[in-house]
């Protein structure tokens, strides 16, 4: 993008610029790329190959690259799942009524349970570290791809009319349009939700590489095996070492990739007018004026000239009209009848499974979905106490919030699971131990989802609805009733969704810990989630599973979805 | 180009139908369009919005397969995205992510054109229609005529035989839509790009007798050909001149002049025979001040096709109001001018209260109107749900039709305070009980 722009008319200014700032950083940059890549090729210490974790601060640098490495493996599976199933479900109407349903059930399927499954099933075929590497990273490609493919489904079904006309009336092939028109009209969606997704990363990250599945213990070297192992010693100096690590990782990943990606993205934004506060980013713009960078960008360029052609030559836009679109495509029937045919079977033996599952377990699950059903509730009312008051004032205040914008972002940042066993270290000897602690957990995880809606929500409320509220000499409370809680209930209800759904997968990590060589468990669903995967009690965990499945899906049909539309009607400031 | 007379067709229409259906009810968009456009010829096609000019185009061009009906291109059926013919879009439908030369280059790009013949092709267009000089700038940097004049050099930059312009002047001020005029004709007439025709969709009568060969008018409901007028005028065609203003008159009173039967004009209640005649969706304030207006000329009256310019409020909006005004008594259409009726003056001069008494009065005769009232009568509460009236109502309209019709209903009833609505409850009822007269098993 834009670079062709160099080719045909040379901004000159650009490249009589002699060395800059940017070049050096560049050529930093790929210097630090060969000496980690050789390092790490030729001089792997021993000890990341061992299940032991070792909490010497020189292993930090070797397990956060390990950690980034699981992440950014995942996020390309996610990226690659997105784009192609958002397109099928975007494209095709007959695919579009089966995977937007089942994309919406695997949203709140409880995401953990389904680690020993993978886990015993590619150990099976695989050796035990490729298999522990390979389902912590199925692992975190379920906790990032749901929401990067719905946003990609909603943008492809967004596109404006008259540009997909333009498109068909300038004969742009798939592969043109694809990189012309869907990508740029995605882009912006695309990187705030992949930015949401390496933070739901992080969270099941921390989880993914210490498991234990009946007798068998898998550990991954990495930062979570780091922080677990630490806070399971005691050693606090470790547990400074390893956070701060973490952190620096994710506000380095902020300032070095989604920041500079997010102002190179405005150019996508749709409106016709320029945006009032573009994005910014001092590494960018160090970045793109660097003659080096602008040097591999015209090389790109050129590549890039050749395999557009090689794509239009080789596939050429399908202009025809869809003659037979009725006529069945045995190829797809043969796709669906397997598919069938798997749902069947699949569901024949679960259903035996979950008859074998003794009548008071079922009683234990039962209480266990009202126990976790109300700590989800109270970690909820907790968030929005605390985050409503704050979020406003953030959202309505400049002055507030330059002061607690940076800080509020870096402790959001931070995965609840890799505080957790630290967290642990002070619950333990109260009463109520993970039962509260628990609560804890899942308040960590889900604040921030309604924090940031609050904010967004304060920030939209119009300037003269603000003015006229304060022309008509409304008291403090009477402002919030008329005006902010009004306004604000919209963006509520869809961070609570959001969070709820965050809490109920939480609960598996919150309720059930090994922690310092003892089991603790508390009252409640994802516990027995947890219990099951131990134990290796496949029924039972199969029955927790579905229960909370169900539960989940529930409460989203029943209560929040019709909270959703009361707030879409009636509340929506347009 | 526009010497070349009596040429080969290039594009001919057989019987084109585009018909929707929406359950048991069909839904007739065109119906039986039979269309020749030959080389060398500017053809404009004309009517009031919803009368499927929009989607004739997109058939033309292969955007659309019509339900029925052939669509022959030099005498071959089309069977896609016809390959020979562009668009220049009324919303430009440029990328806004592309700069100007990159939006031009992405045409030609796409037709597998290496980058040593593009560039200096684009560039050329570009310079042609005068934006040298903001090859790199993005379309947001421009105003609109010059974001159209890139459109334009798009859809020309592939050389296109049949260059089809959808209403591509409507978007844009007056004086730049004007200019850009002028240099189209100046291309087009000097023979100085590869097009053979030019088909233009367009609802303004005038840029049509001015630019076009042939007039091909439409109307609405469903959307048919009505006539067909030669336009012998030689170019540069002089707006003052007389012919000029015969020519326009008698298109208008092609497109909309013929008043019709009360019967026909308002057409009949949904669910009974014939056909139920769509309120036009026009804000009452907006129908008082254009009443008010033409109270205050001297002899009640004025063109219609002046009155967007005067009242610098867009054509498709000034027809809406007209038909609103007609329906409801308020003024009628003779030879292209619209005139006040006497109840209009009334209407035009009454105060606030008496506006709603007036008000009240005319829509009661409106059958759709007095359909939904008896409806409502009947009704326990005299209330009903607003989704209850919107199936009902999909019997006569297509959804999003029926859901405008409805809201018109509402928003005309509230005015007149014969309904109220609830919109939290999405109720709808009758503000005063109906007159006994009109229910029937009522004692």
């Amino acid at each position: 993008m834009g670079l062709l722009q160099n080719t045909a008319v040379p901004p000159k200014e650009r490249l009589e610029r002699s060395f800059t700032g940017g070049d050096a950083i560049v050529i930093l940059f790929l210097v630090a790329l060969l000496y980690g890549g050789a390092r790490l090729a030729f001089d792997a210490p021993a000890f990341i190959e061992g299940p032991q974790i070792s909490l010497k601060p020189s292993t930090l640098p070797w397990y956060t690259l390990l950690s980034v490495g699981r992440m950014l493996a995942a996020y390309l599976l996610s990226l690659l799942f997105t784009l192609t199933y958002g397109r099928m479900a975007a494209y095709n109407r007959r695919a579009e009524s089966i995977l937007m349903p089942l994309l919406d059930v695997l949203q709140s399927v409880p995401i953990l349970s389904f680690l020993p499954v993978v886990l015993l099933g590619l150990n099976a075929i695989l050796p035990q570290r490729t298999a522990a590497e390979l389902a912590s990273i199925v692992l975190i490609f379920t906790s990032q791809a749901w929401n990067m493919t719905f946003g990609w489904y909603q943008s492809l079904t967004t596109i404006p009319k008259e540009l997909r006309e333009a498109s068909s009336i300038f004969r742009l092939n798939a592969w043109l349009r694809f990189k012309r028109l869907e990508l740029p009209f995605a882009m912006i969606g695309l990187i705030w939700n992949s930015i949401m997704s390496w933070a739901g990363g992080w969270f099941f990250l921390m989880a993914a590489e210490i498991f234990t599945v009946g007798s068998k213990d898998f550990r991954l070297p990495g930062l979570g095996a780091y922080l677990h192992e630490a806070a399971n010693q005691g050693d606090f100096r470790a547990i400074a070492f390893g956070l701060i690590a973490l952190i620096l990782t994710i506000v380095a990943l902020d300032q070095f990739l989604w920041r500079p990606l997010l102002v190179w993205a405005d150019r996508f934004k749709v409106e016709m007018t320029e945006s009032d506060e573009p994005p910014t980013s001092w590494f960018y713009d160090l970045i793109h004026t660097s003659r080096l960078f602008l040097w591999f960008g015209s090389l790109f360029e050129k590549a890039n000239e050749g395999f557009d052609h090689w794509m239009i030559r080789r596939a050429p836009m399908k202009a025809d009209w869809d003659e037979n679109g009725s006529k069945l495509n045995w190829r797809l029937v043969a796709f669906y009848l397997l598919i069938g045919a798997f749902i069947i079977y699949g569901g024949y033996r679960a259903v035996e499974m979950l008859l074998s599952v003794p009548l008071p377990q079922w009683g234990q699950i039962g209480t266990g979905v009202l126990a976790t059903a109300l700590r989800v509730g109270v970690s909820l009312v907790i968030a929005l106490l605390w985050t409503i008051p704050v979020g406003v004032a953030i959202g309505t205040n400049r002055r507030v919030a330059t002061v607690l914008q940076p800080i509020v972002q870096v402790t959001a940042a931070v995965p609840a699971t890799a505080i957790f066993p630290i967290l642990l270290l002070f619950f333990i000897n109260m009463t109520g131990g993970l039962n509260l602690a628990a609560i804890f957990l899942m308040l960590m995880g889900t604040q921030w989802y309604l924090l940031f809606n609050v904010i967004a929500g304060a920030s939209a409320i119009p300037q003269d609805l603000k003015h006229t509220s304060s022309l008509l000499g409304l008291s403090r409370w009477e402002r919030w009733r008329t005006l902010i809680l009004p306004a604000l209930f919209p963006y509520i209800i869809t961070g609570s969704i959001t969070a709820s759904g965050g809490a109920w997968n939480a609960s598996i990590v919150a309720e059930y810990v090994h922690f310092g060589g003892q089991t603790l468990f508390a009252t409640g669903i994802g516990s027995l989630i947890s219990q099951a995967t131990a134990h290796g009690d496949y029924p039972l965990l199969l029955a927790s599973t579905l229960s909370m499945i169900l539960a989940v899906v529930l409460a989203n049909r029943l209560f929040w979805r019709r909270l959703y539309r009361i707030a879409e009607e009636k509340y929506r400031l347009e | 180009m526009a010497t070349n007379i009596a040429n080969a067709a290039l594009l001919k229409l057989r019987h084109v139908q585009q018909v929707y259906t929406n359950g048991q009810r069909r839904f007739i968009a065109v119906q039986d369009v039979n269309l020749t456009i030959s080389e060398g010829e500017f053809v404009a096609l004309l009517g009031p919005s919803g009368c499927g000019k929009s989607t004739l185009l997109r058939i033309i061009t292969g955007l659309q397969k019509p339900s029925e009906g052939k669509v022959l291109y030099r005498d071959q059926p089309l069977r896609g995205v016809n390959p020979h013919a562009t668009i220049v879009f009324q919303t430009f439908a440029l990328f806004p992510w592309l700069t100007v030369f990159e939006n031009v280059d992405l045409a030609l790009k796409a037709r597998g054109l290496p980058a040593n013949i593009r560039t200096p092709r684009a560039l050329d267009l570009i310079d042609r229609v005068g934006l040298d000089g903001f090859e790199t700038a993005y379309p947001r940097e421009l105003s609109g005529g010059m974001r159209q004049k890139v459109g334009f050099a798009r859809a020309m930059a592939v050389e296109p035989e049949l260059l089809c312009l959808d209403e591509p002047f409507s978007a844009l001020d007056v004086l730049s839509a004007e200019s850009l005029r002028g240099e189209l004709l100046e291309l087009w007439t000097s023979g100085s790009i590869p097009t053979k025709a030019i088909l233009m969709v367009s609802h303004n009568i005038e840029e049509a007798v001015f630019m076009a060969d042939r007039i091909v008018v439409m109307d609405k409901e469903p959307g048919r050909i009505i006539a067909e007028v030669k336009v012998a005028l030689p170019h540069p065609r002089q707006r003052k001149s007389e012919e000029f203003q015969k020519m326009v008159d008698e298109v208008y009173a092609m497109l909309a002049g013929q008043t019709q039967p009360e019967a026909v004009e308002l057409g009949s209640a949904p669910g009974e025979q014939g056909h139920t005649r769509a309120l036009p969706k026009i804000a009452i304030s907006d129908l008082a001040g254009l009443l008010e207006y033409l109270s205050e000329l001297p002899s009640n009256r004025q063109d219609i096709y002046r009155l967007p310019e005067e009242l610098n409020v867009d054509p498709n909006h000034i027809f809406s109001l007209t038909e609103a005004a007609e329906i409801l008594g308020f003024a009628y259409v003779e030879k292209g001018d619209i005139i006040l009726t006497s109840l209009g003056e009334t209407f035009a001069e009454a105060s606030i209260q008496a506006r709603k008494e007036i008000f009240a009065t005319r829509i009661r005769r409106l059958p759709l109107f007095r359909w939904l009232t008896t409806l409502l009568s009947r009704a326990e509460n005299h209330a009903l749900d607003w989704d209850v009236i919107h199936t009902a109502l999909e019997l006569e309209f297509p959804k999003d039709e029926a859901e405008k019709q409805l809201d018109t209903l509402i928003n005309w009833g509230r005015y007149a305070e014969l309904l109220s609505y609830n919109d939290d409850k999405a109720l709808v009822y009758l503000e005063t009980p109906p007159q006994p007269a009109t229910p029937s098993g009522r004692q």
